[in-house]
């Protein structure tokens, strides 16, 4: 057996996951919720952007499982010792990828180094490009099979990329028209053609998504995909382990924001007086403090405090992921200002409604009103910032990581990829790919992430849909 | 509007004490100054006797709050607090926690500056530039021009701004040639250095502004004084420039505002890849080599610069919006 371990972002995680599908259910219970997302789901970009982010969330969800193995027992060693590295079910996946390992540099799909080397051939010494210990290895002549190579598996991925889509599409139409409560046939059919929600646009993206990484998974067997880096790792795998650490800080960083905000906006709209003077005293001094400098200054003691401690964390996996977690803390801890503010006009206005007006004068208590009455009607700005945070914040990682006071730099993200790049790109020859990769994954990841929240802000928000520049493209050209 | 300014600044004050207090708090009570100093001399060569002297010569050997040891008001004046956190209101900064580098205040005066010329021009000519853009699909709204502008806009606002610093790097200065990649010479030269940094942060900014802009001018353009306008039968531009523009100034001003503090802090990111040597560059260098004391005093700037410009913001209320009275 292997011994589990929960880092701290992993329980976060899970516990995200679980919220979520309480939500979930919570919201196929309340007709008024359902409404609202059907609206959210009846626009086609914001559908397509879930399918994606729905995708992210699972090779998160499969990387905050961490466990580490069981190492072969030592000859007359009683104890049973267990490898220092920390694996996740990801990298168990991925093992391939992991353990294909070059030397150096080497170009997407390369059957070759990047960096040439001397070598002795027919008795003179020449610089050549060696061949890769991995990529490509398992070709005999590479200069003739390597593109018919490239080709038949590229063919073959892109089968297989549609054929588990179609799967996928097929299995979820005809969910949606069992629900519909028509026979089968009918049932897809009808799940295709008809409702609110276009789930054929589902079907689309999952499509698109099959195609775009059939290939890619065929050639990650016997190739890099996206090339290796400086010390040789392969690319993709990092960017593909990039998405948890990306998606740690778009939640974990914005849920953390939640419980200040809700709290001191709703008590400062609904009492007004010095409670009102004092939390947006509190709050206008976080937020005079440029967000960049007050996170760095918080980051910055949080190090001091890792650094004097090394005895606290087993290994290093741990110590990174406490780091991430402090981060997540300190930009929960510095950012709710926005949203109480939002929260506390809000409530200054609802709590003159008749209807919270009507409870008062029934007797209810103060703490009642808030939690029942006041709290469900600012509930949907709380998930609009939410959501909208999520993207930036995915964004902001990358330029706190350029700072220095972003994720320990063992910890694969897109900002400390960014960071490499910066000096790869101003070599000769230019080395892209790994730019290019974290600009693949993370505009896909965050334009995801903006497109759904624009669905949500738009269901949710009704000012908002004025300025929807789909909606109203479509009426005027019918 | 006198009066209003002096209780705004009265309360100004009353927020940077706060900060300050906050990050005395932070720096100081978190992680000793033994903590500090250990960290910042480094390596092997830690030992009690160079923690004392690394303290003794930046002030850091008194007491926090109060020192028992002096007389009067020496009692409160010679510690740390007063030294370093106080003072700063006289805008005192006092020397740098790094080896080598010295007096924070020269550092400040000199890079403020070059930030300036990279801010300042910037921050004019983003409004110029977002407005323009925003009025342009205000005017086309509910066309494909519109739609596919906005289409942009969500693409440009996705991509991180450090993408658009490496591939314009890469292209204008490396592969086209057309300016330097990085550096910094003082007089008109400058120009060349700065034109890089400005175009590529007016591009990085441009979707999330316009964007923002546009969805502020279609919401005024929803109101009623709009249609009676048209119904005087204004040209579309006339009602556009004349009367949608001039109300939605006030939320474009708002958002924009945001931006004032970092005219003088300068972006951080940009003067650092770039290679000014701004006080945005400053920052990075001092989180880099972990200088708590510049940190400190840029923390505290910061926020200086964030209440007057907030000040600022509200007096050119009066100028966008008559309607506005300050009391």
């Amino acid at each position: 057996m292997p011994k589990f371990v929960l880092l701290w972002t992993d329980a976060a995680m899970w516990a995200m996951a679980l919220a979520l599908l309480a939500y979930v259910l919570t919201v196929l219970r309340r007709p008024g919720l359902r409404a609202s997302w059907a609206r959210v789901f009846a626009d086609p970009a914001a559908l397509a952007a879930s399918v994606l982010l729905l995708l992210s969330l699972l090779i998160t969800l499969l990387d905050s499982v961490h466990y580490r193995p069981r190492l072969p027992a030592a000859a007359g060693a009683d104890a049973t010792a267990y490898d220092t590295r920390t694996h996740s079910l990801l990298d168990a996946l991925l093992v391939r990828l992991v353990d294909s390992r070059e030397a150096t540099y080497s170009r997407p799909l390369s059957y070759l180094g990047f960096t040439k080397e001397s070598v002795e051939l027919d008795g003179r010494l020449q610089r050549v490009a060696p061949r890769l210990q991995f990529g490509g290895a398992h070709l005999r002549d590479p200069q003739r099979e390597w593109l018919a190579d490239l080709a038949w598996r590229g063919a073959l991925g892109l089968l297989a990329g549609a054929a588990i889509a179609a799967g996928l599409s097929l299995a979820l139409l005809w969910r949606v028209g069992r629900a519909r409560r028509l026979p089968w046939r009918q049932g897809i059919a009808s799940a295709w053609r008809e409702g609110p929600v276009r789930w054929r646009v589902a079907c689309w993206t999952l499509g698109v998504l099959g195609l775009l990484a059939g290939p890619p998974a065929m050639w990650a067997g016997h190739y890099h995909v996206f090339g290796t880096d400086l010390t040789g790792n392969d690319v993709l795998y990092q960017a593909l382990k990039s998405i948890r650490t990306a998606f740690v800080i778009g939640t974990l960083a914005t849920v953390a924001t939640l419980p200040l905000a809700v709290v001191l906006g709703i008590l400062a709209g609904y009492f007004r007086g010095w409670v009102d003077e004092l939390i947006q005293y509190l709050y206008t001094v976080l937020s005079s403090v440029p967000n960049v400098l007050l996170i760095a200054a918080c980051v910055l003691m949080v190090q001091v405090f890792i650094d004097q401690h090394p005895e606290v964390f087993e290994t290093g996996a741990e110590r990174a992921d406490v780091k991430l977690f402090l981060l997540c803390t300190v930009l929960g801890l510095t950012g709710w200002p926005g949203l109480c503010r939002l929260l506390r006009a809000e409530t200054l206005k609802l709590r003159e409604l008749e209807y919270v007006q009507a409870a008062r004068a029934f007797g209810v208590g103060d703490a009642r009103i808030m939690r029942r009455h006041v709290f469900p009607n600012v509930a949907h700005l709380m998930l609009i910032v939410t959501v909208i945070d999520f993207s930036s914040l995915i964004l902001y990682e990358a330029v706190l990581s350029y700072v220095g006071v972003g994720v320990d730099p063992s910890m694969n993200s897109f900002g400390g990829m960014i960071n490499l790049a910066r000096s790869e790109m101003s070599r000769d020859p230019v080395v892209w790919w790994s730019f290019a990769a974290a600009f693949a994954f993370m505009v896909a990841l965050v334009l995801a992430a903006n497109l759904f929240a624009d669905g949500v802000r738009d269901a949710f928000d009704p000012r908002a849909r004025v300025s929807r520049a789909r909606l109203a493209w479509r009426k005027a050209n019918p | 509007m006198g009066r209003y300014i002096v209780r705004r600044t009265l309360y100004g004050a009353l927020v940077l004490l706060g900060v300050n207090l906050a990050t005395f708090f932070l720096f100081f009570s978190v992680n000793t100054p033994d903590d500090m100093a250990r960290l910042n001399i480094g390596g092997k060569r830690v030992n009690q006797e160079v923690i004392d002297k690394w303290k003794a010569e930046r002030g850091y050997d008194k007491p926090l709050y109060f020192n028992p040891a002096r007389q009067g008001a020496e009692r409160f004046t010679d510690t740390i607090f007063w030294e370093r956190s106080v003072s700063l209101f006289a805008l005192r900064f006092g020397r740098s926690d790094a080896e080598s580098a010295g007096d924070i205040g020269h550092e400040v005066a000199a890079r403020m500056w070059v930030s300036l010329q990279l801010a300042l021009p910037l921050f004019v000519l983003q409004l110029i530039a977002s407005t323009a853009f925003a009025l342009l699909l205000a005017l086309f709204r509910h066309t494909r021009l519109d739609f596919w502008g906005v289409v942009a806009c969500v693409l440009m606002l996705s991509i991180s701004s450090l993408f658009y610093i490496i591939v314009g790097q890469y292209f204008f200065s490396r592969v086209l040639r057309l300016a330097p990649i990085s550096g910094y010479v003082g007089g008109w030269d400058v120009l060349k250095f700065l034109v890089l940094p400005i175009g590529l942060s007016l591009l990085a900014r441009l979707g999330g502004e316009a964007r923002l802009y546009r969805a502020m001018l279609l919401e005024e353009m929803g109101k009623d004084y709009v249609r009676t306008a048209r119904a005087k039968g204004l040209s579309e531009l006339a009602v556009l420039y004349r009367h949608v523009l001039r109300n939605a100034l006030i939320p474009i001003i708002t958002s924009a505002g945001a931006y004032l503090p970092y005219v003088f802090l300068g972006s951080l990111v940009f003067e650092s890849f770039f290679g000014l040597p701004g006080l945005g560059a400053y920052i990075i260098e001092a989180i880099g080599k972990q200088d708590f004391a510049v940190v400190r005093t840029m923390v505290f700037l910061g926020s200086l610069l964030y209440i007057v410009s907030y000040i600022l913001i509200d007096v050119a209320y009066t100028w966008a919006d008559p309607r506005v009275r300050l009391a």
